[in-house]
């Protein structure tokens, strides 16, 4: 792995996204404008949106970059821009690592901006520090874009890359305790939750607006960090230098 | 003899008894061949004769299912290998939503070339009118030159070049056999593909396939010779329908 080959994809990533100005501004508008949304549905049970204003601002950028980085995959693999990486002397975190920067960095900005609007503008409130939101945010983007690369490996086609979102994305929110706090579900489904990166992403970010920083904040950080590292792994060894 | 001696023994590659199953379907059932240093080698053959799979697995991007592909005497495919060999798809790989000198910047970084070089192949493919232009926006035949110019970047020691000329109009391609001669007299070994014949002429040494075999290989002179013909054309026809 090399310094220069993974800032090289970085920027080469950014560059692309530059481009594209309408993805731009779905990424940084689409975040504020539904947490805005949420607000207004909650206008009436605001003890409600108080629990998950802040985790919602944190919570997007998942989807997000698990959507975004399974059709750049997908396109990677598609145009033979992955088989000319391959071939070249570029090693496989090179450019897991250099498309993390560039999405983290994506993250950043998308949370601060979301994270303004529903602080400032909103009064969504956080006991904790709202600047953890903003980091938690990007862990979350980070889980988001690892997972986003593995299942990717498993779509033939941008029909099927997007149709993972619901698949593998939405139950998890459902499950995380977002909605409705896990304790209210059914035992089974609470086991299942257990089993799954998203609820201690939701449970760091209802711990950091509850301005519970104890032990279990950081396991929770932990478990998340490890279902990146994880993720990005089984992601790595989807990218075949060889292949069929 | 020590390494370096050792090293320039060996060709630029080296097939042995290759099989190459794709789908289910043999695509190569088994075949040799040699392709010479400083020389540029055709691989002439239809569609659907193996080309592109056999210059996959020189490259070391196809699953093989048996035999040996040694480039510079190495096993295909070996991470040393990677600066060393440049490969040229029969469709072009590079960024669509990136401009080709964008392009170009992210590759050279990748084989830590200089940015000079950079300027060079653009020339070199006939690009410099299109540096600054997205590729997407390109023609077919400029979007193919683009992904040409990626593939010369990096001073390869062997060069693998899928239909590199397809769509290129003559002036250009004779710009273009001649950088391929250039970079043969380097010392490396030039590897390029063709459905059509009258490319053949311009090659030093020629491999021709035909549903997934050889039927001939040697100096275009030596296959006139052999099947007393004029035209390489009727000595392919001669040579397939003696196989």
């Amino acid at each position: 792995m090399s310094a220069r080959v993974t800032l090289a994809t970085t920027a080469r990533v950014l560059g692309q996204l530059r481009r594209d100005r309408r993805t731009l501004a779905l990424v940084f508008l689409v975040a504020p404008a539904l947490v805005t949304l949420f607000k207004f549905i909650f206008q009436y049970q605001s003890s409600a949106f108080e629990r998950i204003g802040a985790p919602l601002i944190g919570l997007f950028p998942l989807v997000m970059m698990f959507l975004i980085t399974s059709i750049a995959m997908l396109r990677e693999r598609t145009t033979g821009t992955l088989e000319r990486l391959m071939s070249l002397p570029l090693a496989k975190l090179d450019l897991l690592v250099g498309y993390a920067l560039a999405f983290a960095l994506l993250a950043a900005v998308q949370g601060a901006i979301t994270g303004t609007i529903g602080f400032a503008l909103l009064g969504i409130t956080t006991l904790g520090p709202a600047w953890a939101v903003v980091l938690l945010a990007i862990a979350n983007a980070l889980l988001g874009m690892a997972l986003g690369l593995f299942f990717s490996a498993f779509a033939r086609t941008e029909f099927q890359a997007v149709q993972f979102m619901p698949a593998v994305l939405l139950p998890q929110i459902l499950l995380s305790g977002l909605l409705l706090p896990r304790g209210a579900m059914p035992r089974a489904l609470q086991i299942v939750a257990d089993a799954l990166p998203v609820t201690y992403a939701y449970d760091a970010l209802a711990k950091i607006t509850a301005n519970d920083t104890g032990t279990w904040l950081w396991l929770d950080i932990v478990i998340v960090v490890g279902a990146v590292v994880l993720a990005l792994v089984l992601g790595a060894t989807t990218l075949r230098r060889r292949t069929a | 003899m020590n390494s370096a001696q050792d090293e320039l023994s060996h060709p630029a590659v080296e097939v042995k008894d290759l099989v190459v199953r794709r789908g289910g379907r043999v695509i190569l059932p088994g075949i040799s061949l040699c392709v010479a240093r400083a020389r540029v080698t055709g691989l002439l053959g239809p569609s659907g004769s193996g080309k592109t799979t056999l210059m996959r697995s020189i490259v070391g991007v196809q699953v093989v299912e048996s035999g040996s592909v040694h480039v510079l005497g190495e096993p295909a495919g070996s991470s040393s290998l990677r600066p060393r060999v440049a490969y040229l798809t029969q469709a072009p790989s590079i960024y669509a939503d990136l401009t080709v000198s964008e392009n170009l910047r992210y590759f050279a970084r990748i084989l830590d070339v200089p940015r000079a070089r950079i300027e060079e192949v653009i020339a070199l493919v006939g690009l410099g009118g299109q540096a600054r232009q997205l590729t997407r926006t390109l023609s077919g035949g400029e979007h193919s030159r683009a992904s040409l110019a990626v593939a010369l970047l990096g001073r390869p020691e062997v060069l693998v070049l899928d239909e590199p000329t397809v769509d290129v109009d003559p002036v250009l391609r004779r710009e273009l056999w001649r950088s391929f001669y250039a970079i043969a007299e380097g010392g490396a070994g030039v590897l390029v593909s063709s459905h059509v014949m009258d490319e053949a002429s311009r090659c030093h040494e020629l491999v021709l396939m035909r549903a997934g075999e050889i039927i001939a290989s040697g100096s275009p002179d030596e296959l006139l010779a052999r099947t007393h013909t004029e035209e390489l054309e009727d000595a392919f026809i001669s040579l397939a329908e003696a196989a």
